[in-house]
């Protein structure tokens, strides 16, 4: 067996194997979770125009200066839905949330962009945030156990549900 | 392109304007006008998406009542973009807006590095900036990513220095569908727990585990293609050809694994290496796997014996809470009359690290580890204890302490203080 042949077949069933398939994953819509979330419509977007004050608050939560000057959510009673993105490594992920009475009741990645790290996923982690508040501090409720290899991801995650919490407080009702 | 209620409209607005004002603007100024406000259209509906006459003139039944005031309602006005497919393309491409499409834009830089203390007893005290690391990330497109990084180890590289420039990582990554990803270049084997994954922040000890260093040659590189795949019950696998070792035959290094890494420098490419793992991430903060590689001759020699070699192993890393558990075993197993005449031709090792780590105020932690080690390698059997403390300030700037005994068998123990600081970004 040579060194050459084997790589070159390697690449042909790679070749075979992989072509015609896109990168970026959509795992759902935004409009399909907004509508599952809302109870199968799709409610008017609404726009929070972020102040001064929320985005320096903003900032505490995340790390980092937050670009959006306002930010769409959507209304179903009492709960917030909202769909926010935030980089992991490279690539931003896109996540929806849904809030209510200041308790995050789900949080799922529609998006994903990243080459590694997709675990950030599944049910399993993102169950973890359910129940989960905001605390004073800005910290959430519950410890979120990380993914090996999926750190930034999973950071990115935790940033992103601080933020939807306080989204939450700070909208109109 | 302007959409129909655009045109209409503008229509409707020259029949009014035209008879009140034809005799200030000349109709050359009024088509100037209407080309300005076409152009601001455009513009709008492809930052916003398409206006949507029917929908401005009925609102859809299932609409809410709008919220309070400081909110805007977004369909009030015409500006239409509560439509699920107005909604999906806005957030097609990420809306903080953050990766453009200028190549700048895509492409990101980032790194790591570590400086340790070693205060050995009895013998020379060193200080050494370990590495230097810089990473080089640009995406082509949403498939396509090339993935680099360069190291700087011990400062300063040349002849009759301590250290030498590394070309660690450096290929190109195919993502598809389904979390299946192919790679070609020069890439870190997918073994252990710290050959992927070794910012100083993500690890305790001030120096890496000896399990990961002459059991797996931690860092170990080659060049070669790869498949990987992410499943969605917590799976995922990882399989590779490429390069392999090339170990000596004679010496005090004869055998040894770390010393066959040929780090994909005009190596000799002769025998192919192949390496797997399948690995188990679904529960959060359990991560196992089990890896394996082989190799037909690893002293890729012709006209002598061949000396094929098997790796496995298996790893555990489990987080619950603050407390921490690592754990790992590997082993070689190296065929050849020659290796066993040595008593070299079964190497292996494991460690069990336990730990735990607390937050220190709203950004600050700590964290304390105990780790045993056992391993025997080209050189001797050796029992390693090491136990201390990190302190992060921030996830990614770590402060280290440690004390480590080690104990080589029939040698003298040797006891050593290190102080480390690290970063990544």
């Amino acid at each position: 067996m040579t060194f050459p042949r084997t790589h070159s077949l390697v690449f042909w069933l790679l070749a075979l194997t992989c072509a015609g398939q896109a990168g970026t994953t959509v795992y759902q819509k935004p409009s399909e979770f907004i509508r599952a979330a809302c109870g199968g419509t799709l409610p008017p977007t609404n726009s929070l125009p972020l102040s001064a004050a929320h985005q320096a608050r903003i900032k505490r939560l995340l790390g980092h200066s937050y670009k959006p000057s306002r930010v769409r959510y959507w209304i179903s009673g009492t709960r917030l839905v909202v769909i926010l993105d935030e980089i992991g490594k490279t690539q931003p992920i896109t996540a929806g949330f849904v809030v209510s009475g200041g308790r995050l009741e789900q949080v799922k990645v529609l998006i994903y962009r990243e080459s590694i790290g997709s675990e950030v996923r599944r049910t399993s982690f993102t169950n973890q945030f359910k129940g989960a508040t905001l605390g004073g501090s800005g910290k959430l409720s519950r410890r979120i156990n990380n993914i090996a290899g999926a750190t930034l991801s999973v950071r990115a995650l935790t940033e992103l549900t601080r933020l939807a919490l306080y989204l939450d407080k700070v909208r109109p009702k | 392109m302007t959409t129909l209620m655009t045109r209409i409209g503008t229509a409707a607005i020259v029949a009014i304007v035209l008879p009140i004002s034809a005799s200030a603007l000349t109709l050359e100024e009024l088509a100037a006008r209407m080309e300005r406000l076409e152009k601001k259209v455009e513009a709008y509906e492809k930052r916003y998406g398409p206006l949507d006459e029917a929908r401005a003139s009925a609102p859809r039944a299932s609409h809410e009542a709008t919220p309070a005031s400081a909110a805007t309602n977004w369909s009030k006005g015409g500006l239409e973009l509560d439509d699920a497919e107005s909604i999906d393309r806005i957030y097609e491409a990420g809306e903080t807006g953050s990766v453009g499409d200028n190549w700048w834009e895509r492409t990101h830089l980032g790194g790591y590095g570590e400086m340790h203390l070693n205060l050995v007893g009895g013998g020379d005290n060193t200080l050494d900036f370990h590495r230097w690391v810089l990473f080089l990330n640009h995406r082509f497109n949403d498939r396509i990513t090339f993935n680099s990084e360069l190291e700087l180890e011990h400062s300063l590289s040349g002849a009759g220095k301590n250290g030498e420039v590394e070309l660690e990582q450096a290929y190109l990554d195919f993502a598809f569908a389904n979390g299946l990803h192919a790679k070609g270049g020069l890439f870190l084997l997918p073994v252990g727990i710290m050959n992927e994954t070794h910012e100083p922040d993500t690890f305790f000890g001030v120096e890496r585990n000896p399990i990961e260093k002459e059991i797996i040659p931690t860092t170990w590189w080659e060049g070669g293609l790869g498949l990987s795949q992410s499943l969605e019950n917590g799976f995922s696998w990882d399989v590779g050809v490429h390069s392999g070792l090339n170990v000596s035959t004679a010496g005090n290094n004869a055998y040894r694994i770390r010393s066959g890494r040929q780090k994909v420098s005009n190596a000799p490419a002769n025998e192919p290496a192949v390496t797997a793992r399948v690995r188990y991430t679904g529960i959060p903060g359990v991560d196992l796997s089990i890896f394996g590689n082989y190799q037909n001759d690893i002293t890729q020699a012709a006209g002598t014996e061949d000396n094929s070699a098997y790796m496995v192993g298996a790893a555990a890393k489990i987080q619950r809470g603050g407390f921490g558990l690592r754990g790992l075993i590997a082993g070689w197993d190296i065929d050849g009359s020659a290796v066993a005449a040595m008593g070299r031709d079964q190497q292996w090792g494991f460690y069990l690290e336990p730990s735990y780590t607390m937050p220190l105020g709203d950004t600050s932690k700590a964290g304390i580890f105990g780790r045993w080690n056992w391993y025997e390698f080209a050189r001797g059997e050796v029992d390693q204890y090491d136990a201390g403390i990190n302190f992060w300030p921030v996830d990614n700037v770590v402060f280290k302490a440690d004390y480590s005994r080690i104990i080589p068998d029939g040698g003298k123990a040797e006891d050593v203080f290190n102080l480390g600081v690290g970063y990544s970004f």
